[in-house]
């Protein structure tokens, strides 16, 4: 991490009282006890507790404290909900946390323009909710939804399971509201499409925390598709479900959500959440449309034709709602499942060409065996995002070393065949000494550079999605120990 | 090596001829290193589709990329293709028909704007300019289309972001950056961008009505609806001649709701729309594919508007705000049809003075959108902005800017003074 401002530290109790003069003193968290909980995010193998917490109410009070900070120089780490698997809202010891925490309001429903007002610090689920009893619904879903926020997900420019069809964050966000670190309010985008000039939301989404403070999220929302109809097949081979979902695509069919299981994990699930899986198959494929009865219909045959022509050994199709969730049951216990196979596991996050799918699986076949650890295989099918978990044993020091070995040999296989290190979960901390696996020194410096434009001081979330000395050291990933997450409650999938 | 080939690496660094033709990336990457060198600006140019739009600046050389053309990978089952940033649109689209795949964003043919006939371009300048086509609410502009890039920053160094798999999160999304950035930021190479398949068909709701309040009802309900329509216009009574369609039962004003998908789907998706929309039989035709086609290139590559020798803005406002802005220029001399359900307005302008574009420009503002002049008197485009953009952002797009263009000579001018 950069290296820590031991002045900043001195004047520790100056800084207490200057911030308190801007916000409630109430909102100024400086005790221990108080900031103890702030001190890591979902990669909770990473822990720092920050020089104190604050707690803005208004967007003039984010200006203020980024301004005053700017002037101080005095670092920024901004936090939603912290629910984010790579770190990015780690705090460092000489930093303010920006924790978002009360901007939790929902500021207006348009259902006539489409879209939704709101703090950032409104969970994404929230938005759906606030919505879906005149038919509507906000289309990003991460698995977190139930607690992850809306702000948080701009930063990270988060997916879901739907991103083939409805896209990620960034093409459903309409417009934000942005502190930058000087202290300059300003508004990207709004309700009118496409605003011009450069695309400053565009770039904002996505940047983990680096350029700007969100204090307003304007989304749009969909109608809630009447019919959502899956299918459940099992392949005799990785190579035959590959080909299939290779197949639906050029075939003209955009499912809503296509996802694959290797039998490890098939297996696992299948034994933890009783989901009824076939166990003989090499590979289970959930395929998903929504639409129209008919077009939902149309979609669906076509998937069956195109699955036994690829040797299909089973397929189901939902004949409701309910039997169409008993096959994602499975699929969503992925991870505690994998949590009683072994004592730990880390969860990866990279992204591949769909038609790598089964080279990539046969490397981490190779990779398991030289490292000598077990992993299973969840593929987000329908946009190349693959999360294999590692299962290893934290409390044995060589384990870990070398789960974390075979994580990074993965996402470097992956930026090989033309993939990206991380699909969904963001750089942080996690995945920064790998980016020069995805980059070189100019793509980086060019990064660097608007970096440097909107944050001269470099204040803001330092530390973060750079390498800081050019090294691809095999850093942390999701981290889970005897099957407890940082949040154990939400779903990940 | 062949004659041409030759004869360009040999003339393609000469400073001496006012147009550069790079054939390789590495002579695009020579001429920028040379002009950064020498400060000598530049105007980016393709195919001369759309060069029209934007300031009129001062370059000294052109570095026309039209020679750099050509499909560089292209894979239908993973939804991308990689060109080069010279190809033709038309090449691309004509390659992703064979596959029945299409880009869905619609890019505008600005061709018969300007010229009365089809140019639409190349990809890089597509993707600079970013403007969609009618599916624009539904699928995203062009910005949401590419996936990755290679360019060329202002001191020639090679640089990339994005890949070709749609889920990637790697670093900052200089992808959304560049789009739209009018070529002033970094000289695009090479493109991978997302392809979708061509829906198997495509039919069209037409309903006769001469009320603008009334079709930005329908449209509003259209878009909210189910249905999900992947296009809605409205062109008032004016250009009735523009569309004879022998599926069209009415003369006149015309709201126009497109409906793509499975056959079976679209034709009982369009029935349910017009029982949704409460029409009688009498009040609505169905334009079958072909003549459906036929009615959205119109309208993607404003052919009403095919070599017209008046201005035209491009407007967008929020769609609540359409009906109050259009009652605002009741005294204008203007004609105009809506796009993207109505939120997108093209205004036609038959006089056109310092004094009304402000006029309009303040409506728009007040209305929460934007304008940008498509097309203007020569001797108005001096003084005239082209496009909005208010002191903050300006502060902010001069640091990108400098950023990747420290010496400013990629298109100086041409979308703001001094950036």
């Amino acid at each position: 991490m950069p290296k820590v401002d031991n002045s900043i530290l001195s004047k520790r109790d100056q800084i207490v009282s200057d911030v308190e003069k801007i916000v409630d003193p109430k909102n100024v968290l400086s005790h221990i006890d108080e900031i103890k909980p702030y001190e890591t995010d979902a990669l909770a193998a990473y822990k720092q507790v920050p020089l104190m917490v604050v707690l803005p109410e208004t967007v003039k009070e984010v200006s203020k404290i980024l301004k005053y900070c700017n002037e101080n120089k005095i670092k920024v780490v901004p936090r939603g909900a912290g629910t984010g698997l790579s770190g990015g809202s780690l705090p460092l010891q000489d930093c303010i946390l920006l924790a978002m925490g009360k901007f939790n309001k929902v500021l207006e429903l348009d259902f006539e323009n489409r879209c939704v007002v709101t703090q950032p610090c409104v969970t994404n689920l929230a938005i759906t909710q606030a919505v879906q009893d005149k038919g509507f619904y906000y289309a990003p879903d991460p698995s977190s939804q139930i607690a992850c926020s809306i702000g948080g997900n701009v930063a990270e420019n988060s997916g879901g399971v739907h991103s083939l069809k409805y896209g990620a964050t960034t093409n459903n966000l309409l417009g934000i509201e942005v502190v930058l670190m000087d202290g300059t309010i300003t508004r990207f985008g709004g309700k009118a499409m496409d605003a011009e000039g450069y695309d400053f939301l565009g770039l904002m989404t996505g940047s983990e925390g680096l350029l700007g403070v969100i204090t307003e999220v304007t989304v749009k929302i969909l109608k809630t598709p009447e019919v959502v109809k899956a299918a459940l097949v099992g392949f005799p081979t990785i190579e035959d479900a590959g080909n299939c979902v290779a197949e639906i695509i050029a075939g003209g069919c955009i499912p809503a959500g296509m996802e694959i299981m290797d039998k490890a994990l098939t297996k696992a699930t299948n034994d933890y959440s009783k989901a009824g899986y076939p166990t003989d198959a090499e590979a289970m494929m959930i395929v998903e449309f929504d639409g129209t009865e008919h077009e939902v219909e149309a979609y669906i045959e076509k998937v069956k034709k195109i699955s036994e022509k690829n040797n299909s050994s089973s397929l189901k199709i939902s004949k409701s709602n309910e039997e169409r969730l008993k096959f994602w049951a499975g699929r969503k216990a992925a991870f505690p499942a994998c949590g009683v196979l072994a004592p730990d596991y880390m969860c990866m996050d990279g992204s591949i060409p769909r038609g790598k799918l089964a080279e990539v699986l046969k490397e981490i076949t190779r990779l398991s065996k030289k490292y000598d650890l077990p992993v299973a295989n969840a593929f987000h099918a329908g946009d190349g995002n693959l999360h294999p978990l590692i299962m290893f044993d934290a409390n044995n020091k060589e384990s870990l070393k070398k789960c974390e070995e075979f994580g990074a040999d993965i996402l470097k296989y992956c930026v090989k065949v033309g993939g990206a290190l991380t699909g969904e979960h963001g750089v942080g901390i996690e995945k920064r000494e790998l980016m020069c696996e995805a980059f070189n020194d100019k793509d980086i410096q060019q990064q660097l550079t608007i970096k440097v434009a909107l944050d001269p001081n470099s204040l803001l979330n330092p530390g973060k999605v750079y390498p800081i000395l050019r090294k691809c050291a095999e850093e942390g990933r999701v981290h889970v120990h005897g099957g407890k997450t940082k949040f154990p409650d939400i779903p990940r999938f | 090596m062949s004659m041409e080939e030759k004869q360009n690496s040999q003339t393609f660094l000469d400073f001496n001829q006012s147009v550069l033709k790079p054939i390789t990336r590495e002579q695009i990457s020579e001429i920028i290193k040379e002009s950064y060198k020498k400060s000598i600006p530049l105007e980016i140019n393709g195919l001369n589709s759309k060069n029209k739009i934007g300031r009129n600046f001062q370059a000294e050389k052109t570095l026309d990329l039209s020679k750099y053309s050509g499909i560089i990978e292209y894979k239908p089952e993973e939804l991308y293709i990689k060109v080069k940033a010279g190809t033709p649109i038309e090449l691309i689209e004509k390659e992703l028909d064979k596959n029945n795949q299409q880009l869905a964003f619609e890019p505008t043919d600005f061709g018969y704007l300007f010229s009365g006939k089809s140019n639409s371009g190349t990809i890089g300048g597509v993707v600079s300019c970013n403007f969609a086509g009618p599916r624009r609410f539904k699928v995203g502009s062009a910005r949401d289309h590419l996936l990755g890039f290679q360019g060329i920053n202002g001191k020639g160094e090679t640089i990339k972001s994005g890949g070709t798999v749609v889920k990637n999160v790697t670093g900052y999304d200089l992808c959304k950056l560049l789009s739209g950035s009018f070529g002033t930021l970094t000289v695009l190479t090479e493109l991978s961008v997302k392809v979708l398949p061509k829906p198997e068909t495509s039919k069209t709701l037409i309903i006769n009505n001469p009320h603008v309040k009334t079709a930005l009802e329908y449209l509003g309900k259209s878009l909210s609806s189910s249905i999900d329509p992947s296009g809605g216009v409205f062109y008032p009574d004016s250009f009735e001649k523009h569309f004879s369609f022998n599926d069209l039962i009415h003369k006149g004003a015309l709201t126009g709701i497109r409906v793509e998908g499975p056959t079976n789907s679209v034709d009982q998706r369009i029935k349910r729309l017009s029982k949704e929309l409460d029409l009688l039989e009498n009040e609505y035709s169905v334009l079958n594919v072909e003549q459906s086609n036929i009615f959205w290139k119109k309208t993607k590559n404003l052919e009403v508007f095919s070599n017209t020798e008046k201005n035209l803005l491009r407007v967008v406002v929020p769609v609540s705000e359409t009906l109050n802005f259009l009652q605002k220029l009741k005294n204008v001399d203007l004609s105009y049809f809506l796009d993207w359900g109505g939120s997108l307005i093209w205004l036609e302008l038959n006089d056109i003075s310092i004094k009304i574009l402000n006029e309009i420009k303040d409506i728009t503002k007040d209305h929460n959108g934007y304008f940008t002049i498509i097309k203007v008197e020569e001797d108005m485009k001096a003084s005239a902005d082209i496009f909005t953009i208010d002191p903050i952002k300006y502060k902010i797009s001069e640091k990108i800017k400098k950023s990747f263009d420290p010496k400013r000579i990629f298109n100086p001018g041409k979308m703001y003074t001094g950036i």
